[in-house]
């Protein structure tokens, strides 16, 4: 028997960051995996961040994360989405090499001398004896590992089933053991689960693309990086290239719409409505003569080409003759069917706002597991779960974020008070704060209190304080006096003006770039962050109202629906209950009434 | 009708009529003192909580008598353990904490309970049974529309199939919800139906004022005497002509008085009143009306016959013509029946919703036009309830095909 303060279940991108945060912290942390070789593969496209995401991925690096250092590591292309819109939508995104990404999560795992990687399938959990909390791991082969915390970041291994034409098989990833004795386990305590599906498309080999006729999609000339504790770019950079499906491809999908699980009625599971398979898209958007398909290169010295768009479950025979008709592809050979997958979900409704499972103290879940989709939306949660881990094995206070703080904060109240119906994707929307959440000031947002809860490492803490220093100058030099607007800050606005006119006058060229950018974007919005801030301020007034255990069934004048949202949701406080879908004014006066009642 | 509601409600009825009626059945009952002296007779109503208007035990009594009879009841009632007057709107509110009535019903319910009139009455009902909810929705819906356009191009638009160049069905779409929501803000308020409309009675001192609303309240309000200046206070009286709501408001005769004098005040307070007026009859100089004020000579049977409508108040001569004058005018003004009406918390949320919108159809920069359109939505959200993000997404994937 081994004891640990936490483990780690799962070496996918919800694992890796649990586990690197969990040791960041000084937990002793243990990350279990069916095969080292696993811990920290791509298992779908080879782009890491874009709208949304991006800021997610910037957002656990403020947590001095891995994920966007391992971007930066293995990336391979760069681009900025939405870079002529304001930076509150701009989305950095890289497509990476699978192998130098998994390099590098190895690399950084390794330099943490209090986590350890052990091979073994997840055969069960144990509980206390009164079974309120968890208290270990049996491995398959027998061994115990024992902890007060253990992350769930199993993917889709929990009962999964995969979908390619009319075959079936049992698994997660192709040629992998799905985790079934995990997840009879949970239901057998009673936690509420859902199915979802994904899908995913055919590899193709690269050297069987005609790529001169088609059109390029080069990396962008710029020089920023995900992490700005990376120095600079450091691999050669490939292009990527955009080919469409066309009149031909969709008659050979319609014609064989039946030999597709997702349309034989085989797959019960609800996909997501922003990532359709192709064909969905020819079925519900029956109008369209093509549908965009990028072609992102896997790697340096990889010849797999992901055809980013074209989703599918159909069978062998329908993929490859759907493809040659396209552009481009007249003679690609297809290197690994795309498939669709099955799987199980916790409904993340039983989850606190700390990840951690409310009716099982010290189980923590991250991922897919909670019905997200995305590895920056699974590091996000990741980080979350292992920061909780840690500090609920250490006994240090619990490390919640509110949605005006982070993209992070937004996903998980969205999980854990509204739980989903299809797999849940970051996009900035969600954000009613988007205005002030952007992927630019992420470590001015969040490294404070990264340093507070003690998960920075030194080189970082000296990166910020130094950073933190030169916004602080400039703010105060923005402060001078201006005939025309008041302030120099109000000027930027006033003029509509860039950071490169802020860059160019007296005495401001030695601020870094980044930070004058990231001024110049507060100070154009700021009469829009002023009006949130009242926003924020009543929200927060709300989240310190605590609901205990109301039985919101005996709140005359609440609608069954509502009631059994509320059910579902336990939002803990009055806050959390006014963003539960669906709840009217006069629904939040009555819980209010009722909570005041019970507190009396 | 006096209504009881409360824990004591039961207690109170039982007090009164002896032993507790049975449960929702009208019953004939005869009310007694605590000396046991008959207080009245009539239909009685016992409706235990909570499935009653307020969510609490509830008790009717309806009363024969007049003034006299309820104000003994009244007494009654105030003298035992427990029991007090209700605040204005105060059913309601126990209603709507008590969950039996959500925020839009309350505010159909309270000007139900005070209408008095019929038309009152049908517009009271329309607002419950939830128009005005339908026409929120509506226009909701449209916003969610408008900003899932907004919302695809920031959000998606490198996803293949988005068009980013949405700013001409953007701005349509805006520039007709603006002036839809505009228009229904120029319609009458429905504070006119509860609180009726304004009628003032303005003019020179001794110009036949108090005499005219005398005669149009059918009853003696205002003193009326010879002397000018006899009408210092200004006189409210809520007077229903053909079930349309009216106050008719008798005021100081416009005069320049001793400064500082009880009459002075008077004045001031008839040039405030002419200036709230909804409709101004006008007795006096038709050359000195206030604009668009209705010009009457009053003392036609005194052979003096101006320019105006001639009505004499002694003779009832021309009264009949000045009333169908004075209701043409306030019909114009009152929401039609069946009509929604908004009230003023309503007025004042489709103001902002109508302010956002606005400014984001002057804007380009999309992330602005999102946060207007956001704000708005949250405005609506506080008529109807939160819609929330997924509104928006399940119109944005219901629109665009979006996806890799």
């Amino acid at each position: 028997m081994r004891e640990f303060d936490t483990i780690i279940i799962g070496g996918g991108h919800a694992g890796c960051e649990a586990a690197a945060a969990s040791a960041r912290m000084g937990a002793r942390t243990a990350l279990v995996s069916f095969d080292r070789e696993t811990v920290g593969a791509m298992s779908c496209n080879p782009a890491i961040g874009g709208l949304g995401k991006g800021h997610l991925v910037r957002e656990v690096d403020a947590f001095d994360g891995i994920l966007a250092k391992a971007a930066d590591a293995a990336a391979i292309h760069y681009r900025m989405l939405n870079a002529s819109k304001g930076a509150a939508v701009r989305g950095p995104r890289v497509q990476a090499d699978r192998k130098l990404f998994k390099a590098a999560i190895h690399v950084m795992l390794a330099a943490h001398s209090n986590l350890e990687i052990i091979e073994g399938g997840a055969d069960s959990l144990n509980f206390s004896s009164d079974c309120a909390n968890v208290t270990g791991l049996m491995l398959s082969d027998g061994r115990e590992l024992r902890a007060r915390a253990i992350v769930l970041a199993t993917g889709t291994f929990l009962n999964g089933r995969m979908f390619c034409g009319e075959a079936r098989t049992t698994g997660g990833r192709v040629g992998e053991a799905a985790a079934q004795s995990l997840g009879d386990q949970l239901r057998e305590r009673g936690l509420p689960i859902g199915r979802l599906k994904t899908g995913t498309p055919p590899r193709l080999d690269g050297r069987t693309i005609n790529w001169g006729a088609l059109e390029t999609q080069p990396s962008d000339d710029e020089t920023w990086t995900f992490s700005p504790l990376t120095a600079q770019r450091v691999n050669p950079q490939l292009a990527c290239a955009i080919t469409r499906t066309n009149q031909a491809s969709h008659d050979i999908i319609r014609a064989s719409l039946d030999r597709s699980p997702l349309f034989s009625g085989d797959i019960a599971g609800q996909g997501p409505r922003y990532c359709p398979s192709i064909e969905d898209k020819v079925h519900r958007f029956g109008d369209r003569d093509g549908h965009q398909i990028f072609l992102e290169p896997e790697g340096l010295e990889d010849p797999l080409v992901y055809p980013n768009g074209v989703s599918t479950s159909l069978p062998e025979d329908v993929q490859l003759a759907m493809l040659r008709a396209v552009k481009g592809l007249e003679a690609v050979e297809i290197a690994q069917l795309g498939y669709a997958v099955e799987y199980d979900h916790i409904d993340p409704r039983a989850l606190r706002p700390t990840l951690e499972i409310a009716a099982i103290g010290g189980l923590f879940c991250a991922g897919q597991i909670n019905g997200t989709t995305g590895y920056e939306e699974a590091s996000a949660q990741g980080l979350v779960a292992g920061l909780n881990a840690a500090a609920k094995a250490q006994g240090k206070p619990e490390i919640i974020l509110d949605r005006a703080s982070s993209y992070i904060g937004v996903m998980i109240d969205d999980l854990v008070l509204q739980g989903i119906t299809e797999p849940y994707r970051m996009l900035t929307a969600r954000a009613e704060y988007r205005l002030r959440l952007r992927a630019d000031n992420a470590s001015t947002r969040l490294t404070p209190l990264a340093m507070q809860i003690g998960c920075v490492g030194a080189s970082r803490a000296a990166w910020f304080a130094d950073r933190d220093a030169q916004r602080d100058a400039l703010i105060t030099a923005l402060q001078a006096r201006d005939p025309k607007a008041g302030t120099l800050y109000d000027r930027i606005r006033v003029d509509a003006l860039t950071a490169d006119d802020v860059a160019g006058w007296n005495g401001f060229a030695h601020y870094p770039r980044s930070v004058v950018e990231e001024i110049v974007e507060d100070a154009r919005y700021a009469p829009y962050l002023a009006r949130q801030d009242s926003e924020i301020r009543a929200m927060r007034a709300n989240d310190r109202i605590g609901l205990a255990s109301l039985d919101y069934r005996s709140i005359a004048g609440l609608s069954h629906e509502m009631v059994e949202r509320l059910d579902a949701a336990r939002p803990a406080t009055l806050g959390a209950a006014e963003r539960v879908r669906g709840i009217t004014p006069a629904a939040l006066a009555a819980i209010l009434v009722q909570a005041k009642r019970c507190a009396t | 009708m006096v209504r009881i509601s409360g824990p004591g409600a039961g207690s109170a009825l039982t007090t009164l009529c002896g032993t507790l009626p049975k449960s929702r059945r009208a019953t004939f009952r005869t009310l007694r003192g605590r000396c046991g002296d008959v207080l009245d007779e009539g239909l009685v109503l016992w409706l235990p909580g909570p499935a009653t208007a307020t969510g609490e035990h509830l008790a009717e009594l309806h009363l024969h008598g007049g003034c006299a009879v309820v104000a003994a009841v009244l007494a009654e009632l105030e003298g035992l353990d427990g029991l007090r007057p209700a605040l204005a709107g105060e059913f309601t509110r126990r209603g709507f904490e008590n969950g039996r009535i959500d925020l839009a019903q309350a505010e159909g319910l309270a000007d139900l309970l005070t209408a008095e009139t019929d038309s009152q009455r049908r517009s009271a009902l329309a607002l419950t049974g939830g128009a005005l909810g339908k026409l929120v929705e509506t226009w909701q819906l449209r916003i969610l529309q408008i900003s899932a356009g907004v919302e695809a191009a920031l959000d998606l638009s490198d996803e293949a199939d988005v068009d980013e160049r949405l700013d001409d069905r953007v701005h349509e779409g805006l520039f007709a919800l603006v002036s839809e929501i505009s228009d229904r803000l120029d319609s009458p308020p429905a504070e006119r139906l509860k609180d009726g409309v304004m009628v003032v009675l303005a003019g020179p001192p001794n110009a036949g004022k108090s005499r005219l609303i005398n005669a149009l309240a059918e009853r003696d309000v205002a003193i009326v005497a010879s002397e000018a200046g006899t009408t210092r206070d200004r006189i409210e009286v809520p007077v229903a002509i053909e079930g349309v709501p009216l106050v008719l408001t008798d005021t100081a005769g416009l005069r320049v008085p001793a400064p500082g004098s009880i009459e002075a005040i008077g004045i001031g307070l008839a040039e405030e009143a002419i200036g709230r007026a909804d409709i101004v009859l006008w007795l006096g100089d038709h050359t000195e009306a206030p604009k668009n004020a209705l010009v009457v000579s009053a003392k036609c049977d005194l052979g003096i016959v101006g320019p105006g409508l001639a009505v004499s108040a002694v003779t009832g001569q021309g009264l009949a013509a000045l009333k169908q004058e004075i209701l043409v005018r306030a019909r114009a003004l009152l929401p039609r029946t069946g009509d929604v009406a908004l009230n003023r918390r309503h007025r004042a949320i489709l103001a902002t919703v109508l302010r956002e919108l606005n400014e984001a159809g002057v804007t380009q920069d999309l992330l602005i036009v999102a946060e207007h359109l956001r704000a708005a939505r949250n405005e609506l959200d506080r008529l109807t309830g939160r819609a929330g993000v997924e509104n928006m997404l399940d119109a944005l994937f219901g629109t665009f095909c979006i996806g890799k």
